[in-house]
């Protein structure tokens, strides 16, 4: 795309482009995930909050007999906290050879993401954690972000979950 | 391996396991044999052993295995026949000859080199050697003297063309030449093998040119050759005086072998009689050999690890049980579509008749997991042997219970541990001869293994009648290592946990039996995976006794539900001793130590599991609320809940698998409403609990309590 591209970047690019992906709501923000990485999306059912959890970390809920945890976005990224509408779903992810389910306000679509509308993460400064994206999908008038979903909820991190630095993230 | 033979190698993990098993046997017999030497039955369950093996093993084209375990075979077919006496170095050559097959066959994707069985291979040979000249020789003295004695002969053996219609087999005279000694090497003679289209199968065109290595006199080998000398041609000549030394060693014999073998190899023995069977056992071994595959195509050809043998009674019970299930359930659905007034009764009716079939179910299930703990203690006779005798102790082991029944699972994880128990035993708590005589008691020393039942849990105890743990050095020890603080006031109890703490070893100096310190922190950390959980109780002078305490099995928990706020967990019964709502006098709040319950005069710690999971929707008044007594290892402590739900049956999940550990939580289970339920961790409840009450400094026992 640019000439500032690093050989990296064109690497995750390459990864990103040219496949599938479902996006989601969250706080009227835009997000996608690798469709290949979804199992299935639920509708929101009560959860069994695990004690002394960090905030982000729902709950566990029962996925036809195997006890999943269940992430929530919102607080993942330190967005304000939302009742579950009728809109709420889970979207059951699989990372590393972790099954997992993610809360989202509602799903919007599944789209093909062409070289066109790929661009690499925005340089926001040190401020702004972009390490769990892997670049920006344009669509039309819409923005969305691509999610790194190993990165977003992934397996290291579910690990240090339990710490108050990773807790206030 | 070296046959392709895919419908055969299908067989092979049939065939690892049942060798496994014949090695445990032979292992087992053979320990037996030590102490009840005459012992016919003995010996004939061991000659089948080794006997079943040997056939396994040529079937899959293990030849090294085969050809060695024949030697086996031979010598333990001289013990049956009386020729050969017991002894316990011979017992011993027989159990490292053992060890010898079992490495080779768990190994057997990369055979060993036939070196590695040289050593024993000559050591077999000389011990049926030894043996063979007793009944030729009256007096034994000589018979000694002469069987330290090995000489190598060449014996060159060109049978007539006519042996084969003269009803004599070539095979049988080298076999029994074979049992004089040892054959180092054979060559085969081919040079009167004709064209092809010249061949008659009843004439015998082939010779052996062979060295046999033996104790026996010439004269003894050409009678081997009585019967057939006489239309054949015979050369028995000795081959070199001078390797005849005592001593055999794989070594000196290599050059001597290949000297005498052109490029025939060995196997080549048993080949060239064609349509004459080997006589007498072999027979029987290869007729056993042959039959192996065609027997196992019942069972289910499986990997060598990780499949059960089920007794088909067993599947066909589960087999109708499922099907009465069906039923069941095809009953459930019509009663629940029927309009009639009756719908509802024949329904709980319909439901009940379920629960009952599925309970039954269940446990039939889990039974095929169950197997006698026998398949542990069996392979401790020989592990104390052979310690006691590497640490020059005398040490006699008992064993009861052998037929308690554990899960498969927890079988197969609980063996190391409980040979490092064992082993432990020996070197630390076992006194040698000497220092027992001096302390007043028996110098033989016992071990003692006990397995039973025991509240819904199954406790293995490993018990010696030793010196005891001596509580003064291992906090001596503890100390010195930082573990503990000189300050630190420890109950007998407490310091006698501390072997289990990394690094602290109580020998006085380290073996190559144990004493570096690792190992009893490995072993609680093993059995604690297990769910499980060791405890140690110790007499100085009297002894120590480890008892480990394991569920039944790893997957289905009894449990007790209660709530706390809006989430409900699970308590395992078993932890359980009772539930109260206390009265304010009972409750008491101790300045740093939080509260306390006293129950019939035990001041309890009390958990508020809301507290400690901070729930924030659960009853705070303890008026109002339930008080669980909870016990583990003879610690109590009382948890503080909402209310009790009632006890089921779960079935246990890992929050590992898809989350991670969460301290307090054993695990999940998916409740009756298909809502996930959280197990809690009463062990690690009551560890932070007590320490919690005691300013984090280690824990007391119910009986110390405080008042």
């Amino acid at each position: 795309m640019t000439a500032s591209v690093s050989p990296a970047m064109a690497g995750a690019k390459g990864a990103a482009q040219d496949r599938q992906y479902l996006s989601f709501v969250l706080s009227s923000e835009e997000y996608a995930v690798d469709i290949l990485r979804v199992h299935e999306i639920r509708g929101y059912s009560a959860v069994t909050p695990i004690p002394n959890a960090p905030a982000q970390v729902r709950g566990m809920m029962n996925l036809r007999g195997t006890v999943i945890p269940v992430i929530d976005l919102r607080a993942r990224f330190g967005m304000e906290g939302a009742e579950n509408t009728k809109f709420s779903v889970i979207i059951v992810v699989s990372v590393g050879a972790r099954v997992l389910g993610m809360v989202v306000d509602a799903v919007s679509d599944v789209f093909d993401l062409t070289a066109q509308a790929f661009e690499p993460p925005p340089e926001l400064g040190g401020a702004v954690d972009t390490s769990f994206m892997t670049g920006i999908a344009k669509l039309g008038e819409r923005l969305i972000v691509l999610l790194d979903i190993d990165r977003a909820v992934g397996v290291e991190d579910l690990s240090t979950l339990g710490e108050p630095s990773a807790a206030s993230a | 391996m070296s046959s392709n033979d895919m419908d055969v190698m299908e067989f092979f993990g049939v065939f690892m396991e049942e060798a496994d098993e014949h090695l445990t046997t032979l292992e087992q017999m053979l320990l037996h044999l030590e102490q009840r030497p005459g012992d016919r039955e003995l010996l004939d369950l061991l000659f089948r052993a080794a006997h079943s093996i040997k056939g396994g093993a040529a079937t899959f084209g293990l030849l090294t295995i085969s050809e060695f375990t024949h030697k086996l075979e031979s010598l333990l077919d001289a013990l049956r026949d009386g020729r050969v006496q017991v002894t316990a170095s011979l017992v011993d050559l027989l159990l490292r000859s053992t060890d010898l097959v079992r490495r080779a066959v768990s190994d057997s994707a990369n055979p060993m080199p036939p070196s590695a069985f040289v050593q024993l291979e000559t050591a077999l040979a000389a011990a049926l050697a030894a043996s063979e000249l007793a009944p030729s020789a009256p007096a034994p003295a000589p018979a000694a003297a002469e069987a330290e004695e090995l000489r190598s002969y060449r014996v060159e053996f060109v049978p007539g063309r006519d042996v084969f219609r003269e009803g004599l087999d070539p095979v049988m005279f080298l076999r029994e030449l074979a049992g004089l000694g040892t054959i180092e090497s054979v060559a085969l003679d081919r040079s009167r093998l004709g064209a092809l289209d010249q061949m008659d199968p009843d004439s015998c065109v082939l010779g052996w040119s062979l060295v046999l290595r033996t104790s026996q006199g010439e004269d003894r080998l050409r009678e081997t050759f009585e019967f057939i000398a006489d239309s054949s041609q015979l050369v028995i000549a000795p081959l070199d005086e001078v390797a005849a030394a005592p001593t055999v060693d794989a070594d000196e014999h290599e050059p001597a072998a290949a000297e005498a073998t052109p490029a025939e190899a060995v196997p080549a023995i048993a080949e060239p009689a064609p349509g004459s069977h080997p006589a007498g056992t072999s027979a029987v071994g290869s007729a056993k050999g042959e039959k192996r595959p065609a027997e196992a195509p019942g069972k289910a050809a499986a990997e060598p690890a990780g499949s059960i043998r089920v007794a088909v009674d067993k599947v066909d019970k589960l087999m109708n049980l499922v099907g009465e299930l069906v039923i069941n359930q095809s009953m459930v659905v019509q009663a629940a579509q029927s309009q009639s007034p009756d719908a509802m009764a024949r329904l709980m009716r319909a439901v009940s008749d379920m629960e009952r079939n599925t309970r039954d179910l269940q446990e039939r299930v889990m039974s095929i997991r169950m197997v006698p703990i026998s398949n542990v203690f069996n392979r401790v006779p020989r592990l104390v042997r052979d310690v006691a005798a590497a640490l020059g102790k005398d040490v006699v082991l008992e064993v009861s219970g052998q037929e308690t029944e554990l899960d498969r699972g927890l079988i197969e994880k609980i063996s190391d541990p409980m040979t490092h128990l064992v082993r432990n035993a020996i070197d630390h708590g076992v006194e040698t001869p000497e220092q027992r005589i001096a302390a007043g008691k028996s110098p033989r020393g016992t071990v003692r293994l006990d397995a039973y039942h025991q509240s819904g849990n199954v406790i293995i105890e490993v018990r010696d009648d030793g010196k005891g743990i001596d509580t003064e050095r291992i906090r001596a020890k503890a100390i010195a290592r930082g573990l503990i603080s000189e300050k630190t006031e420890m109950s007998q109890t407490d310091i006698q946990q501390l072997v289990f703490a990394p690094g602290l070893t109580t020998a006085e100096k380290v073996t190559d039996v144990s004493g570096r310190g690792v190992g009893m922190d490995v072993v609680k950390r093993n059995i604690q995976a297990l769910n499980g959980a060791v405890s140690i109780d110790s007499q100085l002078g009297r002894g120590t006794c480890f008892r480990i305490s394991l569920p039944l099995t790893l997957a289905i928990l009894d449990g007790l539900c209660v709530r706390v706020g809006s989430t409900t967990y699970v308590l395992p019964l078993t932890s359980i001793v009772e539930s109260l709502r206390p009265r304010p006098e009972q409750l008491r709040r101790v300045l740093g130590r939080g509260e306390l319950v006293v129950v019939r005069g035990l001041s309890l710690p009390m958990v508020r599991l809301h507290e400690r999971f901070h729930i924030s929707d659960a009853v705070t008044d303890v008026g109002q609320g339930l008080v669980v007594i909870v016990e583990y290892q003879s610690r109590q402590i009382g948890l503080l809940v909402d209310e009790l739900i009632g006890q089921s049956q779960v079935v246990i999940k890992s929050l590992e698998t898809n989350y991670r550990k969460v301290d307090g939580l054993m695990g999940a289970t998916i409740l009756g409403d298909g809502q996930v339920g959280l197990i809690l961790d009463v062990q690690s409840l009551i560890r932070s609990g007590v320490s919690g009450a005691e300013g984090g400094n280690g824990a007391r026992t119910r009986e110390e309590h405080w008042t």
